[in-house]
């Protein structure tokens, strides 16, 4: 009898479950959250860290890696590494707010749509439906070239694209716990809507949308540089790393600008999803496959 | 006729370090229902799939067990396998659960026997319809045809014990056969299982936390708890006479509880 | 309005045949839900075009031009711009369903005519990756999950996940500058040698087209161009339907109908071929279908470099250039294309699984 009425609820309770390993002990996680803080710290400190001011033109253009420019310099005479580090002043920021941003949209749509049902439902699900039909890079080009490329714009283009998979999620996730027993027991013992939304069907839903949210990080850090590396997104003098990539494409020759910004990319995009693989398996080892969909 | 058929001793179970079966003794004699009581986590599923060695990852069996003297743990994958489902058939749970949703009902009642006795389709087909005809699904025929979404639980549940009998085995496990199912078919699946023990000689294993249906159908009665025997007896006497206090504490929980 | 004429002929059948078989039913309802999604895509790219705030007409007349108040008011006129925006929206569609997506101030041609152009290009490219993928992305992941925690699932984790987490568009530029401009190994440009003629037109791949026309010579050279890119979008792609196999793979080694096949003693090749796969099939396929999506984008942010003259570049170089029409094209074609292979999916499922197939 009290196997089916007890609520699995908060997660401290479902941080071990049956042959789940703590990420403190993947040692793929481990490094992955060491690589994560080190960027984090390099963005913190970057005008400390960076050697050269990453917008200064020099008359030394497209020196190769060595002597001064550890990293050599750019078309323009600009030192790469100081624009790397200062590149992930932009896209690690962006990226989380940007992932904070669909989470809350689509999770409070997904939320409502679940737990109204109704007109609201399928309104909700319809128009996700329809946003998800188009491939991520290309209604976020059409959206960006709609609205003239700039940072901003491209955020909201992605926002805007992005938000449907948590809506899924979410109901998904509310419609499954609204019919648990332990739910309908507490509406019957008199918990109002408000109460059981709060204290029964959010410790449910959090651990899956957080492990979603963070393999999305990932994600949103490689559409928004795709964005720029199309010129979508952030404008020239910036230094970002997809379109310091986008440079080196113009310069052939210097492999270096293109291949530091590119592996910047690839670290954190890595590292990143290193740490929510491992929180996947340990938070939520059940709703793997809802979880491991798409990224571009 | 009362010969034991398999024959558990001392069987440890590890799994990931720790302990879930601690010393069980077990005998299962033919044409009997030995009952396997206790509450979730006492180690009674456990005890079947060790029996059957389809113990999770990480699982490691020791001690005794024979199947008409011959002893089964240690022994290679490959016989290992030779056996189950052709001497050590199991019933599970959720019958629902237990049948692939995308796989005709003939598929899932036949692939086996044919594996293990080598038969042709057709024969294959007409041992499945006899052990359909047996475990009482009407129309057998028409039954292999169709797929488990179209039965109904109660349905389902008999046709898996079907597909258990079909190679006639000396062995029947069944985990908790009743408890998916409403009550109105519990006792006819009950009744299936003692008629099968009866009639064909099956040594079955019924294994339930629910004493209700225990005291219905087992011969004899082993109770559970911790992954140790705390009990073991004639069904009439642990009934009535419980010598253990868990055993009496889970009786007398009965009346008022019911089922979970 | 707009929203009846294209909900009705799915609604009409869907009454004309309360009683039809499941499976026509549940077609129909999928292709309800297709031809949903096709009208939502007008409105969305409709919606945007007009959303544009810089003045597209200086772009379409020049600047001289469109200095002209004149002109511009005559423009204006022309195309409709000063009608309510329902009628509008009606022109549009109308223009759609005959074809005319416009005219791309870049190129200067009909839009539609570049794209049709520029699909097969695309379509070779995601075919071949997306068969190649499927092979490796679902061998490998079956594998990953059969040895679940072991090295050989280390291995593959780590890889599948280097795949899905190195930007294509920096990887195409690594392979590229590598295998081609210094290896000079495979060609890195066009979909065949300058000095090659493409074979005669019939499905518009090259390879396909030289083997009907016996020009063995280009499909021999044809395949070799594709190499490259299809190496860098097979990373990706394949990488996302590793992972993706072994969750969903995983999750079947879960079910009770695993256990209880093996419990009846069959041989373990067909526990895992006709069981498990079996029951992670339709989800993988449904994966599949999606993935086609991210193979799209992938072709955007690739082609270009490979100088690929398929949909992606043309959306590459219209998205540079601001070329609305020419992107809304792109976008309404790769829309389109999407939903009908996500329909086709839909189908196979109907078909394959009998919950859907028998009531």
């Amino acid at each position: 009898m009290s196997d089916v009425l007890e609520r699995p609820g908060r997660w401290t309770r479902r941080l071990a479950p049956r042959g789940a390993r703590s990420p403190w002990r993947q040692p793929l996680a481990v490094l992955g959250a060491v690589v994560l803080v080190v960027w984090l710290a390099v963005a913190a400190l970057a005008p400390l860290l960076a050697p050269f001011d990453p917008l200064e033109q020099t008359p030394d253009r497209l020196a190769a890696p060595g002597g001064a420019h550890l990293l050599g310099t750019d078309s323009l005479g600009r030192d790469v590494l100081s624009r790397v580090i200062f590149g992930s002043r932009l896209s690690i920021p962006v990226a989380v707010a940007l992932v904070v941003g669909c989470l809350v949209v689509g999770a409070v749509l997904g939320a409502l749509a679940g737990y109204l049902g109704g007109w609201v439902d399928e309104v909700v699900m319809r128009v996700a439906d329809m946003v998800l039909a188009f491939p991520t890079i290309i209604l976020a080009m059409v959206v960006a070239a709609a609205l003239g490329p700039s940072l901003i714009n491209a955020v909201i283009a992605i926002l805007l694209v992005n938000w449907p998979q948590y809506a899924r999620v979410t109901r998904s996730l509310v419609l499954g716990a609204t019919t648990r027993e332990y739910v309908v027991a507490g509406r019957l013992l008199g918990a109002g809507p408000w109460t059981s939304l709060r204290r029964d069907i959010l410790p449910n839903v959090a651990a899956p949308v957080l492990v979603l949210a963070t393999l999305d990080v990932g994600s949103a850090i490689l559409v928004l540089s795709g964005l720029s590396f199309l010129g979508l997104g952030t404008v020239p003098p910036t230094p970002e790393w997809g379109s310091m990539v986008a440079d080196g494409v113009q310069q052939f020759d210097a492999w270096w600008i293109g291949t530091s910004a590119g592996l910047a990319i690839l670290s954190v995009v890595v590292a990143v999803n290193f740490v929510g693989d491992a929180l996947r398996d340990t938070l939520d080892p059940h709703t793997r496959s809802s979880v491991a969909g798409r990224a571009l | 006729m009362s010969e034991v058929r398999l024959a558990v001793r001392d069987l440890r179970v590890e799994l990931g370090g720790t302990t879930v079966l601690d010393g069980v003794d077990l005998d299962v004699p033919a044409g009997q229902v030995t009952g396997l009581a206790g509450e979730s986590g006492s180690g009674k599923s456990m005890t079947a799939l060790a029996v059957l060695g389809l113990l999770p990852r990480g699982g490691r069996a020791t001690g005794s067990v024979r199947l008409d003297g011959r002893e089964l743990l240690g022994l290679p994958e490959r016989e290992r396998n030779a056996v189950r489902g052709r001497h050590v058939a199991m019933v599970f749970q959720d019958p629902a659960g237990a049948f692939h949703p995308l796989l005709s009902i003939g598929r899932q009642v036949t692939d086996h026997v044919r594996h293990h006795l080598r038969l042709s389709r057709a024969q294959a087909v007409e041992r499945a319809v006899d052990a359909l005809d047996r475990a009482q699904v009407p129309e057998p025929r028409e039954a292999l045809r169709k797929f488990p979404h179209q039965f109904s639980g109660g349905q389902l549940q008999r046709i898996a014990i079907a597909s258990a009998i079909a190679c006639e085995p000396q062995v029947l496990l069944a985990d908790e056969p009743t408890t998916a199912l409403d009550v109105t078919v519990q006792a006819g699946v009950l009744r299936l299982l003692r008629s099968l023990s009866d009639d064909l000689g099956i040594a079955t294993v019924l294994i339930t936390h629910d004493l209700a249906v225990m005291s219905a159908v087992a011969d004899t009665v082993t109770v559970l708890r911790a992954g140790r025997v705390v009990e073991q007896g004639p069904r009439f006497d642990v009934l009535t006479r419980p010598q253990d206090p868990y055993t009496r504490s889970l009786i007398e929980s009965l009346p008022h509880g019911g089922r979970a | 309005m707009s929203n009846d004429v294209s909900t009705r002929p799915a609604d009409d059948l869907r009454g004309s045949r309360r009683r039809a078989h499941p499976l026509v039913r549940y077609v129909l309802t999928r292709l309800g839900i297709s031809v949903l999604l096709l009208w939502g895509i007008t409105v969305v790219t409709f919606v945007l075009t007009n959303l544009v705030p810089a003045d597209p007409l200086a772009a379409v007349l020049g600047d001289q031009a469109a200095a002209d108040p004149q002109i511009v008011a005559e423009y204006r006129r022309l195309m409709g711009l000063d009608d309510p925006l329902p009628l509008q929206y009606w022109h549009y569609l109308v223009r759609l369903l005959h074809g005319d997506l416009g005219t791309s101030p870049q190129t200067r041609h009909p839009v539609a005519v570049d794209l049709a152009g520029a699909f097969p290009a695309t379509a070779e490219l995601a075919t071949a990756v997306l068969v190649v993928s499927v092979l490796l992305g679902v061998g490998l992941g079956l594998l990953a999950a059969l040895r679940h925690r072991r090295f050989t699932d280390q291995v593959i984790r780590v890889v599948s996940l280097l795949g899905v987490s190195t930007p294509m568009f920096w990887l195409s530029l690594v392979v590229f500058y590598v295998f081609f401009f210094r290896l000079r190994w495979l060609p890195g440009s066009g979909r065949l040698d300058a000095t090659l003629t493409p074979p005669p037109h019939v499905t518009g791949f090259y390879t396909i087209d030289g083997a009907l026309a016996g020009q063995w010579s280009i499909v021999a050279n044809a395949s070799l161009h594709l190499v490259l890119p299809a190496l860098v979008l097979t990373l990706y792609i394949a990488g996302l339907l590793v992972r993706f196999t072994r969750s969903a793979v995983l999750d079947v080694l879960a079910e009770p109908y695993v256990t209880a096949a093996r419990a009846r003693g069959l041989a373990p090749a067909q526990v895992t071929f006709g069981y498990v796969l079996r029951g992670a099939l339709l989800p993988i396929l449904t994966m599949v279908g999606l993935a086609f999506g991210s193979l799209l984008s992938g072709a955007v942010l690739t082609e270009q470099i490979f100088a690929w003259n398929g949909l992606g570049q043309y959306a590459y170089l219209a998205a540079t250039k601001l070329d609305l029409p020419a992107i809304m094209g792109v976008g309404i074609v790769v829309g389109v294309t999407y939903i009908a292979i996500n329909f086709l999916v839909d189908l196979v499922t109907g078909v394959v699984d009998p919950r859907v197939r028998l009531r």
